[in-house]
């Protein structure tokens, strides 16, 4: 699904990822871990292609593509979901029309045929609900005066319109009360497919009892230091992260 | 007095009853200098296009051999394309329609207004709203401080009247359409509304100026005033949808009393010139005025917006925002006064200018003008010069929303965000596709706005 080989990135001349390796399959839900500033986001924003991320050195397969060679959109269309950390406020863009346009994009370059309103609205109304968010945001801006948690089921709700194959959430889980951590869990686990894949980006090793990792990774100082199965984020959250500290070295 | 000031006055006489009006905005006129680059108002928007452009009162070219020409009949299919291009969907109005200056009684309809309303034109004022018209005319719009002003009040041979009764609330707006169409010789006309709305009435004006798709030739001058009475609530709609060759200077005046509020709303596209003079003038205190106007000129227009919100007295507010794109090579001007006067404590005054450039031969000349001589006041005042944010440009997407069609999105929603916030929805609705059709050549890249 998605192999990353050394990968070096800089942001604004600053070198932050420092020959990262990842590998991940198909069904699989790989959890990311590691301290502040260690270049999760980072991964999600060169992986996203972001402009100013530049990739210095190393290489990503997506589905067996080169994974850097392609636009933004194209990674999009290609399968390729990122739930921001920080989703991005656009007043005076409707989410439904910024909804439809990408669902539209998306099923397009996927040979499918466009969704007329009705049947989009009907998706659009059915996954709102499956994540507890009122159809009313449909109308209003992109995330325009949503709260932190109804931006994070905003994103989830994409990710249930566009049915990636690989989806990274950046710590969907910060911000949310009880209740939104069940509902985002169970919208992720709906869509747990033996194609499709995730990297779940977290500090808190609580949304891992929702949604089950194949794998966790600690992230640190630009790379992977320690990899292991679930129980390695039940040690993090016992010792944190001080004693990987020869291996971030 | 400048040649082109004394070819710009017409010899017609206006309705009797305001003779002495007349004459003292003449003088006005005659004796103001005419606007130059120097004169600090006008630093940056040329009167050239005015000076060249020949434009006549329709009396002097009446008098002369091109009388049949310029009365030349307008042909009805040009108006009724006109017609059907500025209608309001959805929104049932009082249309007040002007043809190249002329009245036109058969596209208006203003025989059955609502009670408590009355409108007419001065030239069919009976004596009682001949009073009204002597009392409020001139009394917002300063001749002696605005040269066009002035050029307009010695000009006028008519104008509407509208006033909304004591505790009247009108659903309905009154619509004043000021169409122009491609004349033989240009043309200069004089445009003047009067709106008094009485104490605790609410009600909402939309004035439209439109016109025919071809190369226009004639420069409006109008002055637009507005008088709100204590506790009385006006929304007001400017929508300049010309062709671009229009030629325009106009005021905007208002007045407000105790507890009065204004909501208004802008629209400008651009023209070879189009100037427009925004006063507000709290008068009483609690006052309110929000406004919100976008503008939006390109190939080689020019737009230039001066607004200015005079805080007179203690516990008003004042909520402004303007936003222009400004593509291709043309230029807009924005000039944002806030005056807060040393009684006025207690003001809460905002103002934002922000401004997206689409390309490196547009321009912009943004400046904010804050002065403030009372101390309990609250006051924000910003101009941006921006580009696309390019967090939201990313956002996008990374939904699979082609770098094309999301910028057509994003230039979109920078004005639309204040579209979405005008209180009658059919007017938003009317707005959006219309400006969704200006950002995007190719109808693919604005099927989902609009
Ligand atoms: N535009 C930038 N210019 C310079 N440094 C940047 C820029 N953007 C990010 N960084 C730095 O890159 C490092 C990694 O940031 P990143 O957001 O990837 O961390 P993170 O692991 O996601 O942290 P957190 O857990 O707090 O979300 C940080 O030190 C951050 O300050
Ligand atoms: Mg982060």
């Amino acid at each position: 699904m998605l192999s990353i080989q050394n990968l070096h990135a800089n942001v604004d001349d600053k070198h932050i990822l420092k020959g990262l390796n990842l590998e991940i399959k198909p069904g699989e839900v790989h959890a990311i871990m590691g301290p502040n500033g260690s270049g999760k986001s980072t991964l999600g924003h060169v992986l996203s292609g972001r402009d100013g991320y530049e990739v210095t050195d190393g290489a990503v397969q997506f589905l067996e593509k080169d994974l850097l060679e392609m636009e933004t959109e194209e990674r999009a269309r290609e399968g390729l979901f990122l739930a921001f950390q920080y989703p991005v406020e656009i007043p005076g863009v409707s989410n439904m029309e910024f909804l439809k346009a990408s669902v539209d994009a998306v099923r397009a370059h996927r040979g499918e045929d466009a969704l007329d309103s009705v049947a989009f609205m009907k998706k659009a109304r059915e996954f709102c609900k499956a994540v507890d968010l009122n159809q009313d945001f449909l109308k209003r801006g992109v995330n325009e005066g949503f709260s932190g948690g109804e931006k994070k089921r905003n994103e989830i709700m994409q990710m249930m319109l566009l049915q990636p194959r690989l989806a990274i959430l950046d710590e969907t889980d910060s911000g949310l009360d009880i209740d939104a951590l069940q509902v985002v869990a169970e919208g992720v686990n709906s869509l747990r497919a033996a194609d499709r894949s995730f990297i779940v980006v977290t500090h808190y090793q609580r949304l891992l009892n929702y949604i089950q990792p194949d794998y966790v990774h600690v992230l640190a100082g630009g790379k992977i230091v320690k990899s292991g199965g679930k129980e390695l984020a039940l040690e993090l959250e016992e010792k944190g992260y001080g004693w990987l500290e020869n291996e971030v070295a | 007095m400048l040649d082109i000031q004394q070819t710009l006055i017409d010899d017609e006489a206006g309705p009797s009853w305001l003779a002495d009006f007349q004459t003292a905005n003449n003088n006005l006129w005659s004796s103001q200098n005419w606007p130059t680059r120097k004169t600090e108002s006008w630093k940056y928007t040329s009167l050239k296009a005015i000076e060249t452009g020949g434009y006549r009162p329709r009396s002097a070219i009446n008098s002369g051999s091109d009388q049949a020409q310029a009365n030349g009949a307008v042909s009805g299919s040009v108006i009724e394309s006109v017609i059907a291009s500025s209608r309001i969907e959805g929104l049932e109005t009082i249309d007040v329609v002007f043809v190249n200056g002329a009245f036109s009684p058969s596209l208006s309809s203003v025989d059955t207004l609502p009670s408590g309303v009355e409108l007419c034109l001065f030239s069919q004022a009976n004596s009682q709203q001949q009073a009204d018209i002597r009392e409020h005319l001139g009394s917002v719009a300063k001749a002696e401080q605005h040269v066009f002003v002035a050029l307009n009040g010695g000009q006028l041979k008519d104008g509407v009247f509208v006033k909304v009764q004591k505790n009247t609330v009108v659903d309905n707006p009154v619509r004043v359409l000021w169409i122009t169409t491609q004349q033989k010789q240009s043309l200069a006309l004089a445009q003047r509304l009067l709106v008094v709305v009485e104490e605790g009435a609410k009600a909402s004006i939309v004035e439209q100026f439109v016109s025919s798709e071809e190369e226009q030739n004639c420069f409006t001058h109008g002055v637009t005033e507005l008088v709100l009475q204590d506790n009385s609530k006006l929304f007001h709609y400017r929508l300049h949808q010309e062709q671009e060759k229009t030629a325009l200077v106009s005021g905007v005046h208002a007045k407000l009393l105790r507890s009065a509020t204004l909501e208004s709303f802008y629209l400008a596209f651009g023209g070879t010139i189009k100037r427009l003079d925004v006063v507000v003038d709290h008068q009483g205190q609690g006052a309110h005025c929000e406004m919100n106007g976008v503008y939006l000129p390109r190939n080689s227009q020019h737009v230039d917006f001066h607004t200015c919100i005079e805080h007179a007295v203690p516990h008003c507010t004042t909520n402004e925002v303007f936003r222009g794109i400004i593509g291709d090579s043309a230029k807009a001007v924005f000039n944002g006064r806030i005056h807060i006067h040393k009684d006025a404590q207690k003001t809460l005054a905002q103002l934002s200018n922000k401004n997206l450039l689409t390309s490196n031969k547009a321009e912009i000349d943004t400046k904010p003008e804050l002065e403030i001589y009372a101390d309990d006041v609250q006051c924000a005042h910003g101009a941006t010069v921006a580009q696309l944010d390019e967090m939201s440009l990313h956002y996008l997407r990374t939904r699979g929303v082609s770098t094309e069609e999301a910028k057509v999105m994003l230039s979109f929603g920078f004005i639309n965000a204040l579209v979405d916030q005008v209180h009658h929805q059919a007017i938003a609705n009317y707005l959006r596709p219309i400006l969704a059709n200006l950002f995007a050549q190719d109808p693919e890249l604005m099927r989902h706005i609009a």
